[in-house]
């Protein structure tokens, strides 16, 4: 039996959906909009209920395309804010998540996936809206997405996606399946747990010498809030450094390549995942979302068979782990890539891969899991 | 200077590269004095006012003026307003929309922010037209007129904007019209101090296509028509349906007390709060 730790602490049984509602009030998160939707809706039902006990706000709006404005006014007003949807509703939402981009607002959407396209498959899992976090607004623009497979990384990503969004200005995608969304968990949270909270760096020069959109060196300009007397225009126009919209070459170049580079010069702050067993891997699984529990227990499997097989779970599916991938790349002959769609995250890791490594993929898109036993059939297969 | 002028520079950014967007003998420009001097003398703050706008030529009003301004998505204006309020009540939000931006693409906000009665003013631009893209038909260009993608004829059926506001909930609904600044900056004034969602539908004309191709005249011409063909709330109620045809009422037309959004959600915090301290 495993000893009782000595600090205090609460054991909850939680969903998926549940543990991203902790997270997310835990990092502060004041403002929830959304639109009821399967297999998402128990962040909103959750959210409704525990917002007013700290003092936030619910507000169930008539659609995501206003869940998405509504919750980049309230950023924009001062409270960290969220939304959570599925495909359909996500695709809503790119509208206004490309002007939360454009504008800099910091906010944090949370896609529970499932089958689609269109209305899909709604009550079963799928890993396939990973190209539309990516790409799914229109216009070139840097986006982060996170991905949990556990329960307790569900809590834990949450507040780093609502500490991202924070410090870089930028919108933060939660990418999580329907499998990790509804499963139950046991996680065990302590009283003295040191949790980092990022707070937007607000200006701390005279309004009359702010310059909202101004470069700096991290790349990521001090953020006032409506109503501190920081009075400054925001649009979704391409705009100058003053905030105002502009058509000039010479000011549209600098203002793209800042919203890209404020990510890009950041890109080891983003990486977060798990190699396990990679380091003599022959063949290493790289997978994310609910796949890694499979990928991780295939690989524990082929280990007692003998095999030297290893795993790479990526959180961060964007901006893509490039360096973790390639560094199994190099020290593995034989890349495996399971995923609950059509290739979205094994095409990246093709355009990574220099050297000889074999790359082989399992694409399921039946509505089902990826097993432990299909794994381990590939793995067999290939190897 | 005259001093209406001088009120009126007081509230501009001058930092901003004028000349602004609009053609000589738009109305937007009357509409934006009459907002201006009714926030001037409603009291309010420059730091405590948040104009949001959507897209098209009246979307473009807050970009001239030195409150924090928020010129958002085609008909999202008023989700975005609804996020700001919500998040901090103390500020005092304002929406200024065009025709299509109120109720093409942002109908469904727009019917909805009616009915949640949250603390907001919606100031609607209503020019017949989609103007900055060049005179397509809006949905409330007349039946029988011509646009550029009704250039036969048009065949729709057009919203009263302000009949759906009072059909869709709002407890404050006044229309006038660009014509009659002297009402428009009343009504302003009586949306602005309005708790709950107060709508005014600004009557205004776009004869750089919706006149053009109408033969209508010019803007002198098509304010005309707005003072020949407007009648007042209280003149209306002595006048017969059959002597009001073709007209439209300028005015208060609904003013009526229901429970604002933010004070019912705060009774919900409230029983949110015991309940958890049970």
């Amino acid at each position: 039996m495993k000893k009782k730790p000595k600090t205090p602490y609460k054991e909850f049984l939680l969903q998926g959906n549940e543990a991203i509602v902790e997270g997310a009030l835990r990092a502060g998160c004041r403002f929830f909009a959304g639109y009821p939707i399967t297999p998402a809706t128990e962040i909103a039902e959750a959210m409704s209920v525990k917002l007013p006990q700290v003092g936030g706000t619910y507000i169930q709006m008539e659609d995501e395309i206003a869940s998405m404005a509504a919750v980049i006014g309230a950023s924009l007003a001062g409270v960290k804010s969220m939304t959570a949807t599925s495909g359909p509703g996500f695709s809503l939402m790119q509208e206004n998540l490309g002007f939360a981009i454009m504008a800099e607002v910091p906010c944090v959407i949370v896609d529970a996936m499932r089958g689609g396209p269109s209305t899909g498959l709604p009550t079963s899992p799928s890993q396939s809206d990973v190209m539309q976090a990516r790409w799914g607004t229109h216009g070139d623009h840097p986006i982060i997405a996170l991905c949990p497979s556990t329960v307790r990384e569900c809590y834990d990503l949450t507040i780093k996606a609502f500490n991202l969004s924070e410090k870089f200005r930028n919108p933060v995608i939660i990418l999580v399946d329907e499998v990790v969304a509804h499963m139950r968990e046991k996680i065990t949270i302590f009283e003295d747990e040191e949790v980092e909270i990022f707070n937007r760096i607000k200006p701390n020069m005279p309004p009359e010498w702010y310059i909202p959109y101004v470069d700096t060196p991290s790349g990521v300009p001090p953020m006032a809030n409506f109503g501190e007397g920081y009075r400054y225009h925001v649009t979704g126009l391409t705009h100058d450094i003053r905030g105002f919209p502009t058509s000039r070459p010479d000011e549209i170049d600098p203002f793209i390549r800042r919203l890209f580079r404020k990510i890009s010069q950041h890109f080891s702050e983003l990486q977060f995942g798990e190699f396990y067993e990679t380091d003599d891997a022959d063949i290493t699984i790289i997978a994310y979302g609910c796949v890694a529990r499979s990928a991780k227990r295939a690989a524990i499997d082929a280990r007692q068979k003998g095999l030297k097989v290893g795993m790479l779970k990526l959180n961060t599916l964007w901006p893509f782990m490039r360096t973790a991938v390639e560094k199994v790349l190099n020290t593995s002959k034989i890349v495996i890539v399971p995923e609950m769609n059509m290739g979205q995250i094994s095409r990246e890791v093709k355009r990574v891969n220099k050297g000889s490594t074999k790359i082989f993929t399992i694409n399921k898109v039946d509505g089902t899991i990826i097993t432990p036993q299909e794994i381990l059939a590939r793995i067999k297969e290939v190897g | 200077m005259p001093e209406i002028t001088k009120l009126i520079h007081k509230y501009l950014r001058h930092d901003k590269k004028f000349p602004h967007v609009w053609c000589p003998g738009c109305g937007i420009g009357i509409m934006l004095g009459a907002l201006i001097r009714a926030i001037d003398r409603c009291g309010f703050t420059k730091d405590e006012i948040v104009l949001v706008s959507g897209i098209g030529c009246t979307g473009r009003l807050p970009v001239y003026v030195d409150f924090n301004t928020l010129h958002t998505t085609h008909g999202r204006a008023l989700a975005f307003a609804t996020g700001i309020k919500l998040a901090n009540p103390k500020l005092k939000v304002i929406v200024v929309m065009g025709d299509g931006d109120a109720v093409a693409i942002g109908g469904n906000h727009f019917i909805h922010a009616a009915r949640r009665n949250i603390d907001l003013t919606a100031i609607i631009l209503n020019n017949s037209i989609y103007g900055m893209t060049g005179g397509q038909y809006s949905p409330t260009t007349p039946y029988g007129m011509k646009t550029t993608t009704s250039s036969y004829i048009h065949i729709e059926q057009a919203f009263n904007i302000s009949e759906l506001a009072v059909t869709a909930g709002a407890p404050f609904v006044g229309r006038g019209t660009v014509y009659h600044a002297k009402l428009l900056d009343s009504l302003m004034e009586k949306a602005f101090l309005k708790k709950g969602f107060a709508v005014v539908e600004v009557i205004s004309h776009c004869h750089t296509q919706f006149g053009k191709l109408n033969k209508m005249g010019g803007a002198v011409e098509m304010m005309q028509w707005q003072k020949d063909h407007a009648v007042t709330v209280e003149k209306a109620a002595t006048m017969s349906e059959e002597e009001l045809k073709g007209k439209f009422k300028i005015g208060v037309l609904v003013d009526k007390e229901l429970p604002v959004y933010l004070d019912e959600y705060e009774k919900i915090r409230q029983m949110a709060m015991s309940k958890k301290e049970k």
